[in-house]
């Protein structure tokens, strides 16, 4: 590359601290270069910097939370790192744009979209407010909005999240920058639209000619889109190539450790489970949630969450329910758990669960447990590791003394891949894949029959992914326990399950053996799912 | 600013995650020196106010008479014990048993200040209240009781009322609010309608018709006011009991089938505490208020009670005597003002984003 790079940054070093307290360097001496037009990937597991260095470009840190070590971010040759705020007000929107992960927070509540899209123009262009309503127009036409004169007026909250990340796309282009910043634009999507969402930007970039700095977690997202994609693991960057060297001769451990980390199948045998016992049998499984209206609570409709589904599960089975946002996967596992009211039977191991009362149900809870996605959520942020395993222990096994707690307990924790020295520490010590061990170990300590695992790996790193999937399967075939796998991730699905399900707004689309609906999908809509997974893989 | 907080590097991150949750608050505690002092001098005033017999008092710690010793602060020994004439308990501040006790071979040692706060100074020349002298060294009120006595005891029972009403307030508080909360829904509902309507009761109303209907004592004031001072802090924790619910610890703990009470109890309330731990120092400083000011309108304490409002209210009908309002005024604003400060200080050590 002859000309000079578009943005340069130059052995920059990040670090982060309060007032003289200690400092931790986040980011360590980074070099890289973006060209005009060029899209370059960012990539790296959740700690690795990746962000920082991105947020560094526009200077969107807490200014008093961090300083600059070292280095220097040159954009078109001028050192950004120099520029005072108001300065950098005028690259921010205008030169450099950035749209964000989240598209639900990324906009105001409570202003239009439109208005919210219009005030960049105003700013740096100084347009009037209908020409520059015009231009809003043509944008959120450009960036595929249907009715976009309709949908300017529209709050965030009218907004699909597909539909937002579009409107954000639309806001950063609005004053046509030189080069967009997009930090995980579609992690938050479902895998349909993350893939027309990419191929938007695609689009877009060619169209406005500008470049894109992709930060992303996952590197086989970026195979299609990247010229160039940069590794960073720790602060710093281990591998820099083109994407076609990086995939076909990747150089680094960490790039070889990444994109070894794809979950494969870890052999599913079908025969094995013919002649299993019936576990878990649901039939005509029904949850609506009431639409109510004026000033009387009329009941004018229902939104159909689960619309009567039915399933059965044996001893020792995996069934794996699949289905985008919105497709009541969650909630069904919710009513199967009786942890939502629901119409219709569920009959676990003979017993039918609907006729019990909660107080009847509490001692039969052991037989069926629940993993949640978000292991920072899932875990009470005041209580020990030693006091949330052993919770469960104490409601069903009270007869269980102090030291044959503790036995138990750590007899646990080595199964799941933890430590006995960790059981006093609290979860937030902990890194997300060791949460989630802890929050498998809460559950399998009761030994139940059946354990729904709700996207239990969706916010993990795929290197963390592919432990958790091994250790899951692992307990499996020692315990002959049955999953209820509810995932949007078809590529993990196919990994784990016997059975599959698809669901789409609350009804069941088609169901079967796993290579079966894998290799002929029977439905259109299935079909569409498939295309969009492996168009990442 | 999770995604910030997520890219510390790992051997910080260890360093750091080490302690505890609490531990750290306490560590941003410390780290606001103003907080940080006004906790260890209200701590050590108050303290010292618990101990206020031995400190202020008209009994001598300790008698040496005739060979023995007679601890009058324990115990109650009659003028004759110590060579008097009469049957009833000795007046030390009598000059004739002082001079009993203390001449010859005998002595006592009196407490720091010689007046408890119900002794009348009669040796006083100066008309009552009288100004600050050797003796009496923040003077007297109107009937000639030691000011620095009855400003201790006054102290002391500002803030054992004050803890007291707000350990109520905050145990109603927090029932109401965790049940809101938990249960939502109908029974929210209902009960935000009750308290509502309760809190429209005029609370002042009730005080003046009471005062005149009972007895007026420390415990009648600690009981109506309780059933008032609990709504403000039900707000908060229901709101978050409301927003902990859904939370998915919650829902676990529920699929692991403990019962509501134990959720509430163990998962709910340990993460729903800070609130109620933030609002403590400002809920006690408003309690002392609300006394101060109810003895100053005369609905508050019994007369003979020492109180810090009764002595502003001597203040006002005896303007010329600074050192009544005066000395009152420091020290009210001065225990406020600590407990104020020591909120802000727990204000920062509860915001886990400080880090530290």
């Amino acid at each position: 590359m002859s000309e000079t790079p578009l943005l340069s940054i130059d052995s920059l070093s990040v670090e982060f601290g309060r007032g003289e307290g200690p400092y931790t360097r986040v980011v360590d001496n980074i070099s890289l270069n973006v060209g005009r037009g060029e899209k370059l990937a960012l990539v790296g597991e959740s700690g690795s910097g990746k962000s920082v260095t991105a947020l560094s470009v526009l200077q969107l840190h807490e200014t008093n939370l961090c300083r600059y070590a070292s280095g220097k971010i040159l954009f078109e040759g001028n050192d950004l790192l120099t520029y005072n705020d108001s300065q950098m007000r005028g690259v921010r929107g205008r030169d450099i744009a950035m749209i964000f992960q989240e598209p639900m927070t990324a906009f105001n509540p409570v202003y239009r979209i439109g208005d919210q899209l219009i005030e960049p123009l105003l700013i740096h262009e100084g347009l009037d407010r209908s020409a520059a309503r015009k231009r809003v127009i043509e944008l959120l036409d450009r960036t595929g909005i249907v009715d976009p004169h309709k949908r300017i007026d529209a709050f965030p909250h009218m907004l699909s999240g597909g539909q937002r990340q579009r409107a954000m796309i639309a806001m950063a282009l609005t004053c046509k920058p030189k080069l967009l910043i997009a930090d995980e634009p579609t992690t938050a999507l479902d895998v349909t639209i993350q893939v027309q969402i990419l191929e938007l930007l695609e689009d877009l970039q060619q169209d406005f000619g500008m470049s894109v700095l992709m930060i992303t977690h996952d590197l086989n997202m970026v195979r299609r889109f990247a010229d160039r994609i940069c590794v960073m693991q720790e602060g710093h960057l281990v591998e820099e190539n083109s994407v076609q060297v990086l995939f076909d001769a990747p150089q680094h451990p960490y790039t070889i450790h990444l994109l070894n980390s794809q979950p494969e199948s870890l052999g599913v045998e079908n025969e094995a489970l013919e002649d299993n016992k019936i576990l878990l049998q649901a039939e005509a499984i029904k949850c609506y949630f009431p639409i109510k209206a004026g000033f009387f609570n009329k009941h004018v409709g229902d939104i159909k969450a689960v619309d009567h589904i039915s399933l059965d599960l044996v001893r020792g089975e995996t069934l794996g329910i699949v289905g985008e946002s919105g497709s009541g996967k969650s909630t069904l596992g919710m009513c199967l758990l009786r942890l939502q009211n629901c119409e219709g039977a569920i009959v676990l191991n003979g017993q039918n669960l609907q006729q019990l009362s909660p107080r009847q149900l509490r001692p039969l809870r052991k037989n069926f447990q629940v993993v949640f996605q978000d292991p920072f959520s899932s875990l009470s942020p005041r209580m020990t590791v030693e006091q949330i395993i052993g919770e469960g222990l104490r409601v069903h096994f009270p007869e269980m003394n102090q030291a044959q707690r503790y036995a138990l307990i750590v007899k646990t924790m080595q199964e799941v891949g933890l430590e006995e020295n960790m059981l006093s520490r609290y979860p937030h010590e902990f890194s997300g894949g060791q949460r989630q061990r802890i929050a498998i170990a809460r559950v399998i300590i009761l030994e139940p029959k059946l354990i729904l695992l709700d996207e239990p790996t969706s916010a993990l790193d795929v290197s963390v992914q592919k432990q958790v999937l091994a250790l899951l399967r692992d307990l499996q075939k020692r315990h002959e326990v049955s999953y209820l796998f509810i995932t949007h991730d078809l590529r993990v699905i196919r990994a784990m399950a016997h059975r599959v399900m698809v669901m789409k707004e609350g009804q069941l689309i088609e169901a079967g053996k796993t290579e079966d609906l894998f290799t002929q999908p029977k439905s259109d809509y299935t079909r569409a799912l498939l295309n969009a997974s492996l168009y990442s893989a | 600013m999770t995604q910030v907080k997520l890219t510390t590097a790992r051997d910080e991150q260890l360093r750091q995650v080490n302690a505890s949750q609490t531990i750290r608050a306490w560590r941003r505690f410390r780290a606001n020196k103003r907080g940080y002092y006004s906790l260890i001098i209200f701590v050590l005033l108050f303290g010292l106010s618990l101990f206020a017999e031995v400190l202020s008092n008209d009994k001598p710690l300790i008698v040496y008479y005739d060979g023995g010793y007679y601890f009058p602060l324990l115990k109650s020994y009659s003028e004759k014990t110590f060579g008097g004439d009469f049957d009833t308990e000795a007046d030390y501040v009598d000059p004739y048993v002082e001079k009993l006790i203390t001449q010859g071979k005998n002595w006592a040692i009196y407490p720091l200040n010689h007046f408890y706060y119900d002794t009348i100074n009669y040796q006083n020349t100066a008309p009552n209240p009288a100004p600050p002298s050797a003796q009496n060294l923040l003077g007297t009120d109107d009937r000639g009781r030691d000011v620095l006595a009855r400003l201790i005891y006054g102290f002391r029972l500002s803030v054992i009322f004050a803890l007291i009403l707000t350990s109520i307030g905050v145990v109603l508080g927090v029932i109401a609010g965790a049940i809101q909360g938990y249960f939502g829904g109908r029974v929210d509902i209902i009960s935000q309608r009750l308290i509502e309507i309760w809190s429209a009761m005029p609370e002042l109303y009730l005080l003046i018709i009471f005062a005149s209907l009972f007895q007026p004592s420390v415990l009648l004031l600690i009981v109506l006011l309780s059933l008032f001072g609990w709504m403000g802090l039900a707000d908060y924790v229901r709101a978050e009991f409301l927003k902990g619910r859904n939370m998915d610890y919650v829902i676990a703990a529920r699929a692991m089938g403990l019962s509501d009470r134990a959720i509430m109890w163990r998962h709910l309330l340990p993460n729903g505490l800070t609130p109620v731990i933030t609002f403590m120092p400002f809920r006690i400083s408003a309690a002392i208020m609300a006394l101060t000011s109810l003895d100053f309108l005369g609905l508050g304490v019994p007369p003979s009670t020492p109180s810090l409002g009764e002595l502003l209210a001597q203040g006002k009908d005896n303007i010329e005597s600074w050192w009544l309002s005066l000395t009152t005024f420091v020290v009210l604003v001065g225990t406020l003002m600590l407990l104020i400060f020591i909120g802000e200080a727990l204000r920062e050590a509860m915001d886990t984003r400080r880090g530290g």
